[in-house]
């Protein structure tokens, strides 16, 4: 009888990671992401290095000042997600409910701000189609010579419309989060779920700034 | 010895199905060969052949061993009353011994492979004087361009061989391949050549003939519904015979 | 059960509720159902996937002939008037033979029902780290499989640009005539991915946390450890899939030109990134039979794996080499030549793993005492053909041989040698030894010895004879090929193939039958049937939910058969030491040795 007890005392050395299972399977999912933005990345850095010529300027097509702001938000976010994570490891149920509200908001402005510049873009001609590209670069009038080829409109929007896919589903999951704390779910010695969605959330931002340096300032 | 006499019987029926169904359906004999078929007309060819023999001996060598191995295994080792199977956890020595060999093995093969690989592929080793030709796949149609009397190619005195590829004997030739639309595969059997013909690359691929004749060309590259009637010939001809062609058709060409 | 294991959680949930119809055979979060939901859903593919065999093999052996009666007028004229199969149709049939082969037979046959199944009950866990994430794994598979399914009665009809679908035929119906197909193809695999990827994450999780106290790496048995290196091939590999299924979707529905060279795209990029996905997901489709193979092996010549550090060391190597090889499919793509050597190295390197494993295979056997049970005869017959495979593998890791038989049958012989011979049936192995864990009861073992010595004899007459067309030159994917005048003479050849081919496909009623009567009148098989030292056959049979009325605690590795000092012929991993050192030794942390070391 005794054996039972011992048995599930010495459940706990055999975790050799040391984490609960909810944040190691965050990380084992997390690990799979980097291979699928690698394939997004390795096929722009392979057609770029193939056709240079598809590729404009920096800042004639792209409008890096609002993205570079938006990608202020989204870094913003992350400050105000490990908040609101220091929040509930304290028991403040109150904080963490701010500064997961405060995370929603600014990440949905991120994808908002996105979706505002796809349109500014795809106005502009800059858009993903081989048969329909003809980018005429910021601010011109929608006549003159077209900047860049389609594979610089497709790669980009692959890219960043996948990257803001996976903002607006952390949004998604956030606002989940942020329920399950209004009914008081979370408290200091429970709070997997905040932890965990942090990680994505933070991951996602990391990404960003990746995506934001390669596919707007190189 | 009621063990064997049983696993013969198994053995014998066995062979059996195989005979009637061989029978019954009627191939031959040589249609199993291993040995790479005898008709290979290009330079490289006999070479390549020969690495296929290398290959064949060694992975037959191993292949013998280590069925019969396995098979005197199970016959000497099957469960008898009253045994015991011996308590060993693996050799260290054993390990290293098959993992060492095995890596030697294998390595020289793809050492002994380079050689062939480099001399059929590496683009610096194409022979300079080769006889360059365009050709152009397309479904489901192989289109061969040649550059006419100037020898220069988008001229008006080009010509196109559809799915017939004339050649000359004893002097190499580069194929350009190109395709229109989707990816195609140029297959020259005798020729031991292939190559993937891809839109929007220019592959080169050469090799020299060293006998008169007509040979098959293939594409061996699922490209669409017609993929299967995508064949054509390729016709070697003597250097003087070849040069009489080409005068032909330029002929032919500029009277277009 | 007692009052003491009642308290612990894992017990305790099976208690009190009785669960609904619907809760336990449909939407189940019990590892042991999705296994056995996969594993139904699985041998339906496969027995879909082999119909589509017989049909390719029906024009190949009888080309333009109508198929026989009763067959012929199942199919519309879109597909074989007359019941002549066209060449379109064709090869609608050579691609969603090889798709639903491979990413609806073999994948959930091989990871979807042993890794459920077997992951929690080896490493002594009572169920996945994610149940309800295991569920959606499970479920997303035949939505994926309807989809697939459902793209044979589009306008169009399904997928014919090969299950490596290159670009550009795959980008546009106007290369193929296949237009909703194609699309719906790119979409099917999209959505099974998401099933493989959740799926692998709980495997992985499991393994690396859950694992029963004692349970130290290197006392998991070996057929767990294939599962967790697939699933780590699963979830980095798949990805690369998904996203490159995405950019092809792309170009074939809202134009843009990733792989479409007349807007610069790049055909080859395709190929590359299929094939860095190909390759591992060759030993996707390989490995877990690697490790059924070696439990059967080891339980059934009731001796000690021989090597079992080497075994591990081997399928985490190869899970590290198969990424650095894929370009040994593409030697004639037109890659760039001098890209070549650096794939044939790769390649050649990674033969010396599964070489290893071999010999091991043949070290375990070697001095054993060895029990012709069914998947004893299934799990050497994988070893048999394995070697066939890999060894025709080198042939085509020379760069240079592999201009001649690249796209040739040689290639189909291999594959299917590796796939048929080696997959198949190390999953035959892995049903027929652990069916008694699954339904509690024993597969007819008369039957299931016919069932083998047929399959092995039908498999080798169909498949060794594509060694020498492939030697005599003759194209993979050819409607017919008889157009090529060199082809024609080995017409008999192919006959010969596709009748053994039905003969083979026949053959496998066998097995369906005895999987089916077993279920009812199988012999009942108690907990241990084979007498085997892993956790386990310590449950009892089918286990029930939480698997282990108590939790186990594990003292020594997994394959302690015939050990000398015993009576018994083997040793179960929980059984304690017999002298009182049996708490000191626990408390002692895990020693990761198993106990009696080599
Ligand atoms: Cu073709
Ligand atoms: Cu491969």
């Amino acid at each position: 009888m005794s054996q039972g007890a011992v048995a599930t005392m010495d459940r706990k050395p055999m975790p050799g990671m040391m984490v609960y299972n909810k944040k190691l399977g965050m990380w084992v999912f997390l690990l799979s992401e980097v291979m699928f933005f690698t394939s997004l990345i390795g096929t722009y850095v392979i057609l770029r290095f193939a056709h240079p010529d598809h590729w404009a300027d920096v800042g004639l097509v792209l409008n890096v000042q609002l993205t570079a702001l938006n990608t202020f938000f989204l870094i913003c976010s992350s400050v105000t997600m490990v908040k609101a994570f220091a929040a509930i490891q304290e028991g403040n149920q109150k904080g963490l409910q701010m500064w997961l509200l405060a995370t929603i908001l600014i990440g949905a402005s991120f994808v908002g701000i996105q979706v505002y510049e796809y349109m500014a873009l795809t106005g502009e001609g800059f858009v993903p189609m081989l048969d329909s590209y003809h980018a005429v670069g910021r601010g011109n009038p929608h006549e003159g010579p077209s900047l860049g080829g389609p594979l610089y409109g497709a790669t980009f929007y692959a890219m960043t419309g996948f990257h803001g896919a996976h903002v607006s589903i952390g949004v998604l999951c956030l606002i989940f989060v942020y329920v399950q704390s209004l009914r008081g779910v979370y408290t200091a010695d429970n709070h997997e779920g905040v932890e965990v969605i942090g990680l994505y959330w933070h991951f996602v931002d990391l990404v960003w700034i990746l995506l934001f340096t390669i596919v707007y300032l190189i | 010895m009621n063990f064997f006499w049983r696993m013969g019987m198994l053995l014998a029926g066995m062979l059996t199905v195989v005979i009637v169904l061989w029978v019954i359906t009627g191939p031959s004999w040589t249609d199993l060969s291993w040995v790479m078929p005898d008709n290979t007309v290009s330079t490289f060819g006999p070479t390549l052949d020969n690495l296929w023999l290398i290959i064949l001996w060694v992975t037959g060598i191993i292949f013998v061993v280590t069925e019969i191995t396995l098979l005197v295994f199970m016959v000497k080792y099957r469960h008898k009353e009253g045994r015991k199977a011996e308590y060993i956890h693996g050799s260290n020595n054993a390990e290293i011994v098959w993992t060492t060999v095995t890596f030697v093995i294998v390595m020289a093969l793809a050492f002994y492979s380079k050689g062939l690989w480099d001399e059929i592929r590496d683009p610096n080793l194409i022979p300079a004087d080769a006889y360059q030709i365009q050709m152009l796949a397309s479904q489901f149609e192989w289109n061969a361009t040649y550059a006419g009397a100037d020898g220069l190619f988008d001229t008006a005195d080009d010509f196109i061989s559809r799915n017939v590829l004339h050649i000359p004997v004893d002097r190499p030739v580069v194929v350009q391949l190109m395709a229109q639309d989707v990816i195609h595969s140029f297959f020259l059997p005798e020729f031991r050549v292939k190559q993937d013909a891809v839109p929007g690359m220019i592959t080169p691929v050469w090799f020299e003939a060293t006998r008169i004749g007509e040979f098959t060309l293939a594409c061996a590259e699922l490209c669409g519904l017609g993929h299967y009637t995508m064949s054509g010939t390729v016709i070697v001809h003597s250097q003087a015979d070849f040069q009489d062609w080409l005068a032909q058709q330029q002929a032919a060409a500029e009277d277009d | 059960m007692s009052t003491t294991t009642a308290t612990e959680t894992h017990a305790g949930t099976a208690e009190h509720h009785e669960l609904s119809f619907v809760r336990k055979y449909i939407f189940s979060t019990d590892h042991k159902m999705i296994a056995k939901q996969f594993l139904f859903a699985g041998l339906m593919f496969l027995a879909l996937g082999g119909l589509l065999a017989v049909m390719i093999r029906w024009q190949l052996g009888f080309p333009g002939r109508p198929l026989p009666v009763f067959i012929q007028w199942i199919f519309p004229d879109t597909m074989a008037p007359g019941g002549i199969i066209l060449p379109e149709f064709y090869n609608s049939l050579v691609t969603m033979h090889a798709t639903f082969m491979v990413f609806f037979a073999l994948m959930p046959l091989m990871a979807g029902v042993f890794g459920n199944l077997l992951i929690p009950l080896q490493i002594g866990a009572e169920d996945m780290a994610f149940p309800r994430i295991n569920m959606a794994s499970f479920w997303i598979m035949p939505v994926a499989g309807f989809i697939m399914l459902a793209s044979f009665f589009v306008e169009g009809g399904a997928a014919g640009a090969g299950w490596t679908s290159y670009a550009p035929l795959s980008t546009s119906g106007e290369w193929t005539g296949v237009y909703m197909g194609q699309i719906l193809w790119l979409i099917s695999l999209i959505v099974l991915g998401f099933s493989s990827i959740l799926g692998a994450l709980n495997y992985v999780t499991t393994v690396m946390n859950m694992r029963a106290p004692g349970m130290t790496w290197f006392r998991i048995p070996l057929a767990t450890w294939s599962i967790f290196v697939t699933a780590w091939l699963l979830l980095l590999a798949i990805p690369i899939l998904t996203g490159g299924l995405i950019l092809l979707l792309a170009d074939q529905t809202l134009g843009t030109a990733f792989f479409r060279p007349e807007g610069s795209g790049e055909p080859l990029l395709w190929q590359h990134i299929f094939w860095f996905f190909g390759h591992p997901e060759v030993y996707i489709l390989i490995l877990p039979a690697m490790g059924f193979v070696s439990e059967v092996i080891a339980n059934r010549s009731r001796k000690p794996i021989f090597g079992y550090h080497s075994m591990v060391i081997a399928m985490v190597s190869i899970g590290f080499l198969g990424w650095v090889v894929w370009g040994h499919h593409m030697f004639q793509s037109g890659m760039n030549p001098l890209l070549g050597m650096t794939f044939v190295v790769t390649t050649v390197v990674i033969a010396v793993p599964s070489a290893i494993k071999t010999f091991n295979w043949m070290g375990t056997l070697w001095r054993g005492n060895i029990h012709f049970d069914t998947p004893l005869l299934h799990a050497v017959a994988f070893v048999a053909l394995f070697i066939i495979g890999g060894l025709s593998g080198i042939f085509m890791a020379s760069a240079p041989v592999d201009i001649y038989i690249h796209d040739t049958y040689f290639i189909v012989a291999h594959l299917h040698y590796v796939l048929v011979g080696g997959s198949l049936f190390g999953i035959f192995a892995g049903i027929t030894y652990w069916y008694p864990k699954m339904f509690g009861r024993m597969m007819n073992e008369g039957l299931g010895k016919v069932h083998f010595t047929l399959s092995f004899l039908f498999y080798n007459m169909a498949f060794f004879p594509m060694h020498n067309l492939g030697v005599q030159g003759m194209m993979r994917r050819i409607y017919d090929p008889n157009q090529y005048e060199y082809l024609q003479g080995l017409q008999p050849l192919s006959t010969f193939i596709s009748i053994s081919i039905f003969l083979f496909a026949t053959t496998q009623i066998l097995f369906a039958f005895n999987f089916l009567w077993s279920l009812r009148a199988g012999k009942v098989a108690g907990n241990n049937p084979w007498k085997s030292c892993t956790l386990l056959w310590t449950t009892p049979s089918p286990p029930p939910h939480g698997n282990f009325p108590e939790m186990p605690i594990v003292y020594r590795g997994p394959y302690e058969y015939s050990h000398p000092d015993r009576e018994e012929d083997y040793w179960p991993q929980d059984e304690p030491p017999e002298t009182s050192e049996a708490g000191g030794q626990l408390a002692a942390a895990p020693s990761p040795e198993p106990v009696p070391g080599d």
